[in-house]
Parts: C-alpha cells; sequence; structure tokens
C-alpha cells in the first residue's frame, strides 16, 4: 500500500534499501511521539533550551506605512537564529529514544547543519552534515559553528554541490548506516514520513502564534504568510489555520533575480510534476526528467523542489504561491532593520516582501502574521556583496 | 521476446554450468560515439544480459564511479529517446536480454505507457528503476508486463522475507540482490550475512537470482556456489574501460 500521500504527491521514492529504516521510523514515531516521557521530555527543551513561546511582534511603525497590522512570528529569537531548531530538538529525542547513537543530516545554508550539531552535542549523540563543496565555501562561518558542536562537516563534491546533491549524500550514508544512525531531514519534504515528521515538530509556530494572536486581539488573524524553501517553516504556520477556513494562507517561493527564464527556486510557480529525494511532488526539471540547478539570494531557499503537502495545498486552492525576487527581499530585508530594529534572514525576508509588495489587495487594518522564519545575521556577507554588485 | 526472456537467458548459462554475465555500462559511455560498439563488443564476449544505465542528475544509489561516468553522459546530451533509439537499431545484432537500469523520474517525463511500448519495440527485456520500491512500482510493474517487459525487483541485505515476497509475488525478469548495505561500487570483499539473504532470496522467488552491487572479480563469488544465477557488474567495468582497456579483455576474466 503507498504511503504519505497529500492528493496526488508525496509517497516514498527510495531504493528498497531504504524501506525498513523509513517503516522502522514511522513505527517509532507512532510509538513514541505520544509518550507521556517523550512529550514531557521535548516541551522542556522547547521551553528551556530552544527559548520558546517565541513573541508575535506587532510591527507599529511598519503598520502604519504599510495600511495593514503587520505581525511577525519571531522564530528569529529561538536558540540558533531560526525554527530549524525547533525540528532538530525534536528528531534528536526522538533519535536517542529509538536507541540510535548518531545522526546525520544535510544542510544547506548550514543553518540546518547547525541546528542539528547543537541537538547532537546537547543529547550526546554522534553528528555527520553532508554540505554540499560550493555551500562549505559560501557559509564558512556555519560549518565552523557545527564543528566547535562537535559534528562532523563533510564536503559533497558530486552534481552541483549544493543542497540537492548534499541530500543524495546523506541518503546515501543512511542506507549504508541505517542501523545505528538517524537522517535528521531539514526540512518538510523527501520520503514519507519526513513530511509529516516535520510538520509535527514545526507546526508548534502555528499553534503559539494563533493562541498569542487570540490573546491579543481576541479574533483569528486575516492572513498567515511564510516563505517556502523545502516546506518546513511554511507548513509550521500554516497547519494549525488549514481548518480555519477565514484565514488566508500564503506561501511566497523565491523567484532569484526574477527575470524571464532566470534560475529561481519556485518550483510551485515554475515548475512541473516529478518524483525528486523520495517525493512525488513539483521540480524545475528539463524535459527530459533531469533536476535543474535552482537559485535564490536566500541560500536556505534554494532547492529545486518542494514538500509535497504545499503543492497539494495549492491545489486545492486552500493556499496560495506568490514568488518574490532578490532585490524585492533585500528591500524588505532594509525596510525591517530600519523600521521595526529587526534583523530578519534573506529566507524570512521573502515572506515579508510579499505582504509590502501586495499592500494594496491586501484590506485596511486587516491583520497579517508574516513567519520570521529566522535572523539575518548570517546574512551580512551576502547583502554586502549585493550592495556592492548593484552599486549600492 | 518475451517476460521470461531475461530468466530464460539466465537459465540458458546455468544449464551449461556458469553463472551468468551482466555488465553494466551507463547509455552513452565512455562516448556515444564508441557506446554500441562496446555493448556489441560485451554481447560478442560472452555477456548473457546487458545492463544499459539511463544518466540521471541525482542517482541516489550509486558509488561516485557510476555516478561520474553517468554525469559525463549527461553533459554528452544522452537521453532515453536517444538510447531507445540507437537500440532498436543495433538490438537485432545483440544476442544478449537487454536491461535498462536508472531512475524514476526520466521514465516518468518520458511517460510511462508510452516507455513500455517504445521499450519494448526496441527489444528491451527488463527495466530495473533504482528508486521505486514495490508500493509505488506495482501498477507500473503490470504495465510493463503487458508490453512483454519485466520490471526487475531490487532486494537487499535488509529485506526481511516478508518484504521478498510482496516482490516475488508477480515478479519477474529476476530478482536482483544487492550484496551490500550502500551503493553501486566495486568493493574487495562481500558481507558475511550476505548467504543468509541470499538463501531467502533464492527459496521465495521463482526467477533466478543476480548478485550485484560490489562486484569486481569472479572470485567473490566462488564462496556463494549455488545461491547466485547471475553475477552484474558495472564499477570495475566503468575504471577498465577509463584505463583504455577493452571490454572483450574485461569478460575473459569472467568467462
Ligand atoms: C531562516 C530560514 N528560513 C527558511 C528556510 C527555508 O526552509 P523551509 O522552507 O524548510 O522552512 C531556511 C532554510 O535554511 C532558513 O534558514
Amino acid at each position: 500500500m503507498k504511503r504519505g500521500y497529500y492528493g496526488d504527491f508525496g509517497g516514498q521514492f527510495v531504493p528498497e534499501l531504504l524501506m525498513p529504516p523509513l517503516l522502522e521510523l514511522e513505527e517509532a514515531m507512532g510509538k513514541i511521539l505520544k509518550s507521556a516521557e517523550f512529550q514531557q521530555e521535548y516541551t522542556s527543551l522547547l521551553k528551556n533550551f530552544v527559548g520558546r513561546p517565541t513573541a508575535l511582534t506587532h510591527c507599529q511603525n511598519l503598520s502604519r506605512e504599510l495600511g495593514f497590522n503587520l505581525w511577525l512570528k519571531r522564530e528569529d529569537l529561538a536558540h540558533t537564529g531560526a525554527h530549524k531548531i525547533n525540528n532538530t530538538v525534536g528528531q534528536a529525542l526522538l533519535t536517542k529514544m529509538m536507541g540510535k547513537p548518531k545522526m546525520l543530516a544535510e544542510t544547506g545554508a548550514g543553518q540546518h547543519g547547525v541546528a542539528t550539531a547543537t541537538a547532537a552535542a546537547l543529547l550526546d549523540l554522534e553528528c555527520d552534515i553532508y554540505m554540499g563543496a560550493t555551500d562549505v565555501k559560501r557559509q564558512s562561518h556555519n560549518v565552523r559553528r557545527m564543528e566547535l558542536f562537535g559534528a562532523k562537516c563533510i564536503p559533497v563534491h558530486s552534481g552541483t554541490q549544493t543542497l540537492k546533491d548534499a541530500i543524495n549524500a546523506a541518503l546515501r550514508q543512511w542506507i549504508a548506516n541505517q542501523r545505528t544512525t538517524h537522517y535528521c531531514f531539514g526540512t518538510a519534504a523527501g520520503p514519507h514520513p519526513f513530511p509529516l515528521l516535520v510538520r509535527e515538530f514545526q507546526s508548534i509556530i502555528g499553534r503559539e502564534a494563533k493562541q498569542q494572536f487570540k490573546e491579543r486581539t481576541g479574533e483569528m488573524p486575516y492572513m498567515v504568510v511564510a516563505c517556502v524553501g523545502g516546506g518546513s517553516n511554511a507548513i509550521g504556520m500554516f497547519h494549525e489555520f488549514v481548518n480555519e477556513k477565514s484565514v488566508k494562507i500564503v506561501g511566497v517561493e523565491a523567484a532569484g533575480t526574477g527575470k524571464p527564464g532566470c534560475t529561481n527556486s519556485a518550483p510551485i510557480n515554475l515548475g512541473t510534476p516529478g518524483v525528486l529525494h523520495g517525493m512525488n511532488t513539483l521540480l524545475l526539471q528539463t524535459d527530459d526528467g533531469q533536476i535543474l540547478p535552482s537559485h535564490s539570494i536566500a541560500a536556505g531557499l534554494d532547492y529545486p523542489g518542494v514538500g509535497p503537502e504545499h503543492v497539494h495545498l495549492h491545489d486545492t486552492g486552500r493556499a496560495e504561491f506568490g514568488m518574490v525576487n532578490d532585490s524585492q527581499a533585500i528591500n524588505a530585508f532594509q525596510m525591517l532593520c530600519q523600521k521595526e530594529g529587526i534583523l530578519p534572514a534573506l529566507e524570512s525576508s521573502h515572506a515579508l516582501a510579499w505582504a509590502i509588495e501586495n499592500k494594496d489587495i491586501i484590506p485596511k487594518d486587516a491583520n497579517v502574521i508574516v513567519n520570521l522564519s529566522g535572523r539575518g545575521d548570517k546574512d551580512m556577507d551576502i547583502l554586502d556583496d549585493y550592495l556592492a554588485q548593484h552599486g549600492k | 521476446m518475451s517476460i521470461t526472456t531475461l530468466a530464460d537467458k539466465i537459465n540458458d548459462a546455468n544449464a551449461k554450468g556458469r553463472t551468468a554475465l551482466i555488465p553494466f555500462l551507463p547509455g552513452g559511455y565512455p562516448t556515444k560515439e564508441v557506446f554500441w560498439k562496446e555493448i556489441l563488443e560485451l554481447d560478442a564476449n560472452g555477456a548473457d544480459i546487458i545492463e544499459i544505465g539511463m544518466p540521471f542528475s541525482d542517482p541516489v544509489a550509486d558509488g561516485p564511479v557510476v555516478e561520474a561516468a553517468s554525469m559525463k553522459c549527461l553533459d554528452a546530451g544522452v537521453n532515453l529517446k536517444w538510447i531507445i533509439e540507437g537500440l532498436a537499431e543495433v538490438r537485432p545484432q545483440i544476442n544478449a536480454g537487454i536491461v535498462l537500469m536508472g531512475y524514476y523520474n526520466p521514465v516518468l517525463q518520458y511517460g510511462l505507457e508510452k516507455f513500455a511500448k517504445d521499450a519494448n519495440a526496441a527489444g528491451v527485456n527488463g527495466l530495473i528503476i533504482a528508486d521505486l520500491p514495490f508500493e509505488e512500482g506495482v501498477d507500473f510493474r503490470d504495465l510493463l508486463a503487458e508490453n512483454e517487459v519485466a520490471l526487475v525487483p531490487l532486494v537487499g541485505l535488509n529485506t526481511e522475507p516478508e518484504r521478498m515476497k510482496l516482490y516475488a509475488n508477480g515478479g519477474n525478469g529476476f530478482c536482483y540482490f544487492v550484496s551490500v548495505l550502500g551503493t553501486t561500487g566495486d568493493r574487495d570483499s562481500l558481507p558475511e550475512e550476505i548467504k543468509v539473504g541470499l538463501k531467502h532470496a533464492k527459496e521465495i522467488f521463482d526467477i533466478p537470482v543476480a548478485l550485484g552491487f560490489g562486484l569486481k572479480h569472479p572470485s567473490q563469488l566462488e564462496q556463494l556456489e549455488g545461491l547466485v544465477d547471475a553475477a552484474v557488474f558495472g564499477s570495475a567495468l566503468i575504471r577498465h574501460i577509463d584505463e583504455g582497456k577493452s571490454s572483450a579483455e574485461f569478460m575473459k576474466v569472467w568467462t
């Protein structure tokens, strides 16, 4: 029987050699995640280690300027500076309770790598992080952080030497080391049960946001907005609102430079159906089914595929998926710094930019919650390069 | 040709007291110009079945040697159409069975129905899709079977008898037993536990059992007498060709 479908999308397109660990993981999720022991420990770690709940900030200055009420869910304030930690602490605890001594993970920009290394250090697990050789060079600061936490960061020299190749390398290593190792997948994508597992750990974002917003206003928000790379911060924000039919849901993909035909990271808007990394989803690919390189100024959005549940939300019309290009994201990044004193990640800046660019179609005084998935300290070099190149 | 062609080829070799030989080369390797000559040479020098790789940008089941070779073919512009059309031309000169091996997405984009028909018309006897486990592949298996093409099941050291039975029920071609928990690529020795897995496979499958991944020399099969009907080798052959040597010479060691 096929497992893990969201409409037509998802599934388990992996070598047979990976079916036993995927089935083992699914079974462990069923047993362990609901147990009182896990729940207690996880809740305590989220509170006392990650620093949850994260704040919900009403941006007074920008709201005045934009004409609607802009709220930010502040995942940038979580430990390690992004939402990724919600997932890695959960998976590390699960790894421990499954009796496995080691985790491996892929990383693109290094955010998930750092968050995995962090959780591994805390819970005394061995940790190997696969990272495209190009990314190792681009994000040397994060490589250093992983190493400080005791993880091994292994450069991947195959293919395009970026995130998609790091996932291939991690899957290969998992085949070889499945008996002792858990694959701590970084986003709500990949073969079942990963999209479900990652959603489970990230949906705390939307649950908190909904409750915090209700406490402050007594209402439901008009709209929630999040950027979509693989889709973990977005599904984390959306999940709690999917059944609140009055709430509009907007995912934002990265359009790259935004020029026609440019390399981008927007498979829902610009891709076609296909199978990669264990899932049937929308992909950037050639007519022959070869995967195309992606691009975004936000390294964390730079991926040619997307989690299957987002494709389903798009198909059914429950969510809308927009696009934001590099320059719009940079503009939003600077605006948030100047007007609100918050330095957003370039990924999160895409979500913010969508709200800014679409201010005219958002009703006056409507409440819009943007998921600020991470902080932007990591992006300073990229910002400077961009500004230098564009003569600013 | 029929759905039993691959099993017949292996059984014929076994009847002559040999392990059947299944060399693997990525389509278009080492160059598009010489590729079909290499295939004919493998055929003339003892190959019972020849596996042609369908290159894919993201080959998660492959080790570095096959991956690098596949990338080279993609860079040279090899696609499924090139392989299928080229095969249709040379197929009458090839005695061996033909299997295409690759990943699901290129086949999906080609169109599953069209692929089944075109592959059959070009003389393909079987298909191996590295990332299509039983649950996702069973419908395609039936579609292929209607077109006389076998979807070869892949199992390995961690495949419990219960899962082997899923594949065996209605499985055709041959059972491809993956010798290591890992990716393609030759290794000096095979894991001890392989005997247990092979025994299960031999008991559970009606079709012959081929051993692949990790093979580089016939001596590796000595300890597996009676458990292996066919041997698949890829990385070792690619490496041999990379050294500028001929496929005929490579096959000599095995025949
Ligand atoms: C801050 C931040 N936001 C968003 C993403 C995109 O990932 P996802 O779509 O899984 O949330 C990343 C990935 O590294 C990230 O670091």
